[in-house]
């Protein structure tokens, strides 16, 4: 009989290994994810059981449930539904500039596409802030609008310091993460499919509707929450296009944390709305499994 | 012929620089099974996508049935396509996807039901109904690809290499259960396929296709053994082709010397050959006797390659080599690499070929 290879037994240790070489190729991440990640996320979530003192310093000398209590404020509820009505309507105004556009590009030829990709991408190349800032200017009375009324003889129209400047600012800043994964989904749909829906005497509009758009779910969903949930929590443009005067979850979060000195009230909000992200995704993942 | 149930005239279909139909013209008569047979990139797919509505030619006119659609979308044609993937609506189980093209067209839901119950019967698949399309087996995936199609009792079917995917076995039956199918329902088969057996078998006739031309159509039978031109010829089968000349409409004279009958008044400009099958040529030993009014020459056995019911021989001769099959029967002689020895063909045998 033949020698074997190996001992019996070698090939566990080898596999062990193995496993041991993909630790090390995560552990950077790793790392970073406890330090910037966890860490403050555990801090956060101790401090919303903390206790606020008369003077405004964080006691955490008792385990008090007083900052879950203080949510149920009407105050809070009338900031969190507006925050979650400007998130609904930038995700849904994002999709319907987003999705013609994708399927746009996705159908170009790969050269064209390429090109058009990146002028997507080209406001990352500038800093967010700077990009905000120029929408101020546009939507400000010394803007185009504003000058061109002035001229007309009316008084300077201004959009700025408006709800509807916060959601200009919010679909120009999240647009791109609608349209890469849309763009994604479409560029991956089996055009054949299409055809054959052409075939059994569907027009263009119902094979759209009966076959891309359901085989596109993904690329919608996926779109949707990077839009949804950085515009529900949104600080800067509400900040510096809404001009702070309806109070959006954002600015109120980081109101506790300075001025009201109520670290606990900011944190305990911070939590609930991560849980509901959390189970937001979840529903999310259980129907797309399905479909996948 | 009565009316055409589709006709191609001067078809061109051009992509950019690429010519992919130079000029079709083919008229398919109802309830035909019409097979397309050529190379990869003849074009074939793209006659069938125009015929299907998916693409519109350059120029050119398509009829069906009398009715001029070249420029029409697909849902306004009575075709339905079974596609080479099968294309099955991965999101529907299997009795929508069936079910799709008869909702489109606004059939009341009862019927519906009805008519996809019969199709899925038809096609054996009654107990997977609720099945996606990725939990059926390919052989099963192109059935329901085959009931989606039929279940609107379309006037023309396109097949495009509907069994390409399917192992031999499944192929060889699906060969088969199409063919019965298809005489059943009596509707028009547009059928494409690379494979020239399959073309042969299940065909009433056959358009034979090469660098976006047809260069001829004809029942399987004249394809097989009239074939026109030297494409034809070679790409059906295992065929000899010799150079000849024409020296008069009844003979040509082969490259070696000596006249052969062989009808030339087709026989068109260029280099001529004739063209002859392996199983209509004959051996016997050089001394043997040839039955009069048979085409003899002589030659010297180069190979045998043994094929269990058959041998085949590798035949040097003066005009040529030719590729000879010999039943594998008792009682019939064999011959030795290097033996000389005769071979002999009925003149109607060979056929004339053109390139
Ligand atoms: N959409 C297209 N754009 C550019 N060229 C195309 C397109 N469709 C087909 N062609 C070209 O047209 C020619 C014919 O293609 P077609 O798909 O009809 O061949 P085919 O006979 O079906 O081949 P196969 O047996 O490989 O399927 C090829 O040269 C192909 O490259
Ligand atoms: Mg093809």
């Amino acid at each position: 009989m033949r020698k074997p290879a190996f001992e019996p037994g070698l090939e566990k240790a080898a596999e062990a290994a193995e496993r041991r070489r993909g630790f090390l190729l995560g552990l950077p991440a790793y790392v970073y994810l406890v330090v910037f990640f966890a860490v403050p996320f555990f801090i956060v979530f101790v401090t919303s059981f903390a206790r606020r003192s008369a003077t405004g310093a964080t006691k955490y000398d008792e385990f008090s449930t007083s900052a879950y209590v203080k949510l149920l404020d009407p105050l809070v509820g009338t900031i969190v539904w507006r925050s979650f009505w400007i998130a609904t309507i930038t995700t849904a105004v994002c999709l319907l500039f987003a999705y013609p556009f994708a399927y746009y590009i996705a159908t170009r030829r790969p050269a064209v596409r390429n090109a058009l990709l990146v002028l997507v991408m080209i406001p990352f190349w500038s800093n967010f802030l700077v990009r905000t800032y120029a929408w101020r200017f546009i939507l400000g009375s010394d803007g185009p609008l504003g000058t061109l009324t002035e001229a007309m003889g009316r008084e300077p129209f201004r959009l700025l310091f408006t709800p509807a400047a916060i959601l200009i600012g919010l679909v120009y800043g999240f647009l791109p993460f609608m349209v890469l994964p849309l763009y994604a989904a479409i560029e991956r749909l089996d055009w054949r499919l299409v055809e054959a829906a052409r075939d059994l005497y569907a027009d263009g509009w119902t094979a759209f509707r009966k076959v891309t758009l359901p085989l596109t779910r993904s690329g919608i969903i996926a779109g949707s929450l990077l839009v949804f949930v950085p515009s529900f929590g949104a600080y800067v443009t509400p900040a510096i296009l809404g001009g702070g005067k309806d109070l959006l979850l954002g600015s109120y979060i980081v109101t506790q944390f300075g001025q009201a000195r109520n670290r606990p009230l900011g944190s305990a909000l911070s939590i609930v709305i991560m849980a509901v992200m959390l189970v937001a995704l979840m529903i999310r993942n259980r129907s797309g499994a399905e479909e996948i | 012929m009565t009316k055409a149930a589709v006709e191609l005239s001067g078809v061109t279909k051009h992509f950019g620089e690429v010519v992919a139909l130079k000029g079709i013209d083919l008229a398919i008569a109802d309830g035909e099974f019409f097979s397309l047979l050529g190379p990869s990139g003849c074009g074939k797919t793209t006659t069938l996508r125009l015929i299907a509505g998916f693409e519109f030619p350059t120029s050119g006119s398509i009829q069906i049935h009398g009715k001029e659609m070249a420029l029409e979308p697909p849902d306004a044609r009575p075709i339905n396509t079974v596609f080479q993937s099968y294309a099955l609506f991965p999101h529907m189980n299997v009795e929508r996807n069936v079910g799709f093209g008869l909702q489109m067209k606004k059939v009341n839901s009862n019927e519906i039901a009805t008519r996809v119950g019969r199709a899925l019967d038809m096609v054996q698949l009654s107990h997977r109904a609720n099945a996606k399309p990725d939990q059926l087996s390919g052989g099963m995936q192109q059935r329901v690809a085959l009931a989606r199609a039929l279940v609107n009792e379309p006037e023309v079917l396109l097949l495009d290499e509907p069994l390409g995917a399917l192992d031999l076995k499944l192929r060889q039956q699906m060969q088969i259960e199409l063919k019965e199918l298809q005489e059943r329902v009596g509707i028009t088969f547009i059928y494409v396929t690379h494979d020239q057996e399959e073309a042969l078998t299940m065909s009433d006739r056959i358009g034979v296709m090469d660098k976006g031309e047809l260069l001829q159509v004809g029942t399987p039978k004249e394809i097989y053994e009239s074939p026109t031109s030297r494409f034809v010829a070679d790409f059906i089968g295992d065929i000899s082709l010799l150079a000849v000349s024409v020296v008069s409409p009844t003979e040509v004279r082969l490259s070696g010397g000596g006249n052969v009958p062989a009808d030339t008044s087709n026989a068109g400009d260029g280099s001529h050959w004739l063209a002859l099958r392996p199983e209509s040529l004959h051996l016997v030993s050089a001394a043997a006797d040839v039955p009069d009014g048979m085409v003899r020459i002589p030659g010297k056995v180069r190979h045998r390659v043994y094929y269990g019911d058959s041998y085949f021989y590798d035949v040097e001769t003066t005009a040529g080599s030719l590729d000879v099959r010999q039943e594998n029967r008792p009682g019939l002689p064999t011959f030795d690499a290097g033996t000389e020895l005769m071979v002999w063909w009925n003149p109607a045998a060979g056929s004339l070929v053109t390139a």
